[in-house]
């Protein structure tokens, strides 16, 4: 009788077991990290040198080949500044609409599906869609603008579900407390809702800029150009753009010295899991403060 | 009271009220404008090439030959090459970040604890971030050399380059999202198992994953909706070449990559441009497919699960 409490071999087996499926899965999960962490070692290893001030501030020379990044670094700055001015507005309105007002409804449901949609369309499909309707129906012509656009549709949906996460974040009471007071929906938006979610808005426009600056084939044939040797003055101007900057020197120019295109690529990398990285950081200190 | 007007105070339409209906109709135009994009996107790329796709080609080829030849005297408009490359690409992705990710879910979701699940939950979402150009260039300049070194094979842009290169993008977002459906399995139904003596892998096997199902079918679809989609990681890790491959080390061409390489070099309105708008047609009606069905599993899904935590 004194053994119906010691452990059982079956205890001993089943406990053995489940440090190896532990051990298993955290394997696995490692062989999904592991190789990125590898891949950015060898960018860092491969691309020594490159990343110096002047590969920052200046033209790109003797046909790519040399020189550095700098019209791609302001063209991709142009290209996610215009995005943002057009997208952020309409994805937070669309938020506060369906946060706030919509009801369960199926003019709801089909708004939802356009989201989901439009977040899953591949990006050569709103490539197509912006030599359709920005360059050509609105006659744009190939620039930053059409560009621009084109990217803003494509990440119109990242703006909406962080916003719209962020909005119902803010409790409910929050609102009825205001509603009691004799405010209307609007007044309560703009009073209570949205200082209270501008930080959660702020952290997925973040994720916007992270996820604009990465992205080649919607602006290949709306507005980046290959090469340009100056800098854009206006909206309806050609860019350059890091992200085809990469596909180009890597693909299409011959003679390229190898630690070019690691230095462009390690950038890239660098500002997308900086942003991210922030966007996160912020998130997290701001679900620790917060006191409901 | 007479002299005030028609109204008492009390009915009259205040400042405030219009304010909120006008700032009601602003976001409404911001909540429709989701519904006229997808639209317009469909409409826009159709414009440019259903006229094409239905009046001038030749369906029956257009589907069935592997001739792709669109810059040739005698044009040859055949894309069975073409979704070869797509669906060779996608599938072995798929069979690498299948496994990988639902394992990882299952890692962060169930094993991992406090700050571990935190920091790896973090490096995901990072992975998740990558964008896709760079991916093609660690294809280019990483995988291809290592391909060929490892395999003794004359090319390393291949189908296994850009299957495991999309194998890597895909496996991120699958991760999250499978993670999100194993989170959303009430953690009443583990303790009643872990009540009733099951061990951690019945608990996982038994209760936790046929749960999740909905959920984690939602995961792959929109893996391999991501797969099917990319473009520039396919276009410069598959070595782009037309053909139906035989085995992992053929080069390939994607439906996505002809389109990203050729427009370029296409005037307006010229069939061989009206043609890879009817490639666009057919890679936005896919997806649309695989979005609503992945969206129909995660209705399904989460109905059943209570409440979330």
């Amino acid at each position: 009788m004194s053994s119906s409490f010691s452990t059982t071999d079956l205890n001993v087996r089943n406990q053995r077991n489940e440090r190896l499926f532990k051990l298993l899965f955290g394997l696995i999960t490692a062989t999904l990290i592991l190789p990125v962490v590898i891949i950015i070692g060898t960018l860092i290893v491969k691309s020594e040198g490159t990343l110096t001030w002047a590969f920052f501030t200046e033209d790109p020379t003797n046909g790519m080949t040399e020189g550095g990044i700098f019209p791609a670094l302001v063209g991709t700055l142009w290209l996610v500044a215009v995005a943002l001015i057009a997208s952020v507005p309409l994805g937070v309105a669309a938020a506060i609409y369906l946060s706030e007002y919509a009801k369960d409804n199926w003019l709801t449901r089909l708004i939802n599906l356009a989201i989901i949609n439009l977040a899953g369309v591949p990006s050569i499909v709103h490539a197509l869609f912006g030599v359709g309707a920005f360059v050509l129906f609105f006659n744009f012509g190939t620039s930053i603008l059409a560009a621009s656009l084109t990217m803003a549709v494509m990440t119109l949906p990242v703006v909406i579900v962080s916003t719209r996460e962020s909005l119902q974040a803010v409790p409910q009471s929050f609102r009825e407390a205001c509603w009691s007071m004799g405010a209307t929906r609007w007044q309560t938006i703009w009073r209570i809702v949205l200082p209270n979610s501008i930080s959660g808005i702020l952290t997925g426009v973040i994720l916007e800029v992270s996820r604009t600056v990465g992205e080649t084939a919607p602006i290949m044939f709306t507005g980046a150009a290959f090469f340009l040797p100056f800098l854009p003055s206006s909206v309806f101007d050609q860019t350059m753009a890091m992200s085809l900057h990469l596909y180009v020197i890597s693909t299409q120019v011959p003679h390229v010295p190898e630690g070019l295109p690691y230095g462009v690529a390690l950038t890239l990398i660098l500002i997308v899991m900086v942003l991210n990285s922030v966007s996160i950081a912020f998130r997290t200190y701001l679900r620790g403060k917060k006191k409901w | 009271m007479a002299d005030r007007g028609a109204l008492p105070d009390v009915q009259r339409r205040s400042a405030a009220w219009w304010q909120d209906k006008v700032a009601q109709g602003l976001v409404l135009i911001g909540g429709v404008s989701a519904i006229v994009l997808i639209l317009a996107i469909f409409i826009f790329v159709a414009q440019e090439g259903l006229g094409f796709l239905l009046k001038d080609l030749d369906l029956v080829e257009f589907f069935t030959s592997p001739a792709w030849r669109p810059t040739s005297d005698e044009p040859e408009y055949g894309i069975l090459a073409l979704m070869a490359g797509t669906a060779s690409v996608t599938g072995l992705a798929m069979l690498i970040a299948v496994p990988f990710s639902l394992g990882a879910a299952i890692y962060i979701g169930e094993f991992a604890t406090g700050r571990t699940r935190e920091v790896l939950k973090v490096l995901v979402e990072l992975l998740a971030a990558i964008p896709s150009v760079v991916w093609g260039f660690i294809g280019l300049s990483i995988m291809n050399p290592l391909i060929i070194d490892v395999f003794d094979v004359p090319v390393g842009l291949s189908v296994l380059n850009a299957g495991v290169i999309l194998g890597l993008m895909a496996a991120p977002i699958m991760t999250t999202i499978a993670e999100d459906a194993l989170k959303a399995v009430p953690d009443g139904y583990r303790e009643a198992a872990e009540a009733l003596g099951a061990t951690r892998w019945q608990v996982i096997f038994k209760v936790v994953l046929p749960s999740a199902k909905n959920g984690l079918v939602a995961a792959i679809l929109l893996g391999v909706g991501r797969g099917f989609g990319e473009t520039m990681a396919v276009l410069m890790a598959t070595g782009h070449s037309v053909n139906i491959p035989t085995s992992p080390f053929d080069s390939v061409r994607a439906m996505t990559a002809t389109i990203a390489a050729e427009l370029g070099e296409t005037a307006q309105g010229s069939p061989h441009y009206q043609v890879l708008f009817s490639i666009g047609i057919m890679l936005f009606l896919v997806t649309f497919v695989i979005n609503m069905a992945a969206d129909v599993f995660v209705r399904g899904g989460f109905k059943l699960k209570g409440k979330r935590k």
